[in-house]
């Protein structure tokens, strides 16, 4: 009865359950949570008290806001190249691809519309 | 050595599998899970692209800088990023074997989420109060549009914590149980990594504007 095929079946199910989970260690958690504080308090800080001119404000929280997505990736989300068989690294990759043209193309076309389209207008930014 | 070959010649070689494989239940939802990330991520980046677009267009009405108190808007990332590494607990109990302790860390990543709410909450009355609503301009129509919808993805995010606690309570730590506390980990981590878009192009960079 113990050699019964729907007996193995069902043990190598448990096995292959147990697998299929990311590990997640305290070390990541505790890693991805001091990164995030930090790269979240500079920007709110570099806002706030404005050390730099706005140009060079803006530029440096884009990059401390994709360097914690990263963070989160890796340390929150336990993505690796090779979860699921690479597959959830494929997708995200895909979605990224889309993002960034969906996002660089409406800015870049609706900026031109209004550079080249908008008749002159008083600076709404100056009323009250 | 030529018995061997002879038995690999008397079989023919099959390129194909005709035995159904043993597919363990909920052995791709993972992926699954994440695929419906990405395309919620979607979602995400279009009300972005949205305020990007329409943000600057105040119509003669409030700007970002007259509206946004960035001390509470820390508070508010404060109270994301905390119930981000409770939840992280609770996956480590999880991986421990601890109903009780999942369940705990489970509660108070939702009080987490419930302060983050209430804080957000707050801060769209007290817009809504001083006429800033999302009539007013295209820049505060694309503001609540993205913001309310990350705050109604938490909204969301809290309900299933809630049945998740309810599940581990009736039926312990089980493969589908574990799952669900993976799956629900990763919407809720994600909605933090969306949340870093929003304090960064939405606020900080529109106080910067």
């Amino acid at each position: 009865m113990s050699a019964d095929p729907a007996h193995k079946v069902s043990g190598a199910h448990d096995a292959h359950n147990e697998i299929e989970m990311p590990h997640a260690s305290m070390r990541d958690y505790v890693i991805g949570f001091v990164l995030s504080v930090i790269l979240t308090a500079i920007p709110f800080w570099l806002v706030m008290e404005r050390p730099f001119s706005a140009g060079a404000t803006a530029a440096i929280i884009m990059v401390f806001a994709a360097v914690q997505i990263v963070v989160h990736m890796v340390f929150f989300l336990h993505m690796t190249p090779k979860a699921e068989g690479g597959w959830s690294l494929t997708s995200l990759v895909f979605t990224v691809i889309v993002v960034v043209i969906m996002l660089a193309g409406s800015l870049w076309v609706m900026h031109h519309l209004n550079t080249n389209m908008m008749p002159p207008m008083h600076d709404t930014s100056q009323l009250p | 050595m030529s018995a061997k070959t002879i038995t690999a010649a008397a079989e023919p070689v099959q390129f194909y599998d005709l035995d159904e494989h043993a597919h363990p239940e909920g052995h791709s939802t993972m992926l699954g899970f994440w695929i419906y990330l990405m395309s919620d991520c979607l979602i995400f980046a279009i009300l972005f692209a949205c305020f990007a677009v329409l943000g600057g267009s105040y119509a003669a009405g409030p700007s970002p800088k007259d509206l946004f108190d960035l001390p509470l808007v820390a508070l508010n990332t404060a109270m994301l990023l905390f119930s981000s590494i409770t939840y992280g607990f609770a996956v480590l109990q999880m991986q421990q074997g601890k109903v009780k302790g999942t369940q705990l860390w489970l509660a108070i990543t939702g009080l987490f989420g419930l302060a983050f709410l209430g804080i957000e909450l707050y801060e769209f009355h007290h817009l809504i109060e001083i006429g800033a609503t999302p009539q007013r301009s295209a820049f505060l129509s694309s503001f609540f549009t993205l913001v309310g919808t990350h705050g109604l993805h938490v909204t969301f995010g809290i309900i299933w914590l809630v049945v998740l606690m309810v599940q581990l309570g009736k039926h312990g730590l089980i493969a589908a149980n574990k799952r669900r506390v993976m799956c629900l980990s990763m919407f809720w981590h994600f909605l933090d990594v969306v949340w870093i878009g929003v304090f960064t192009i939405v606020y900080l960079m529109g106080v910067l504007r």
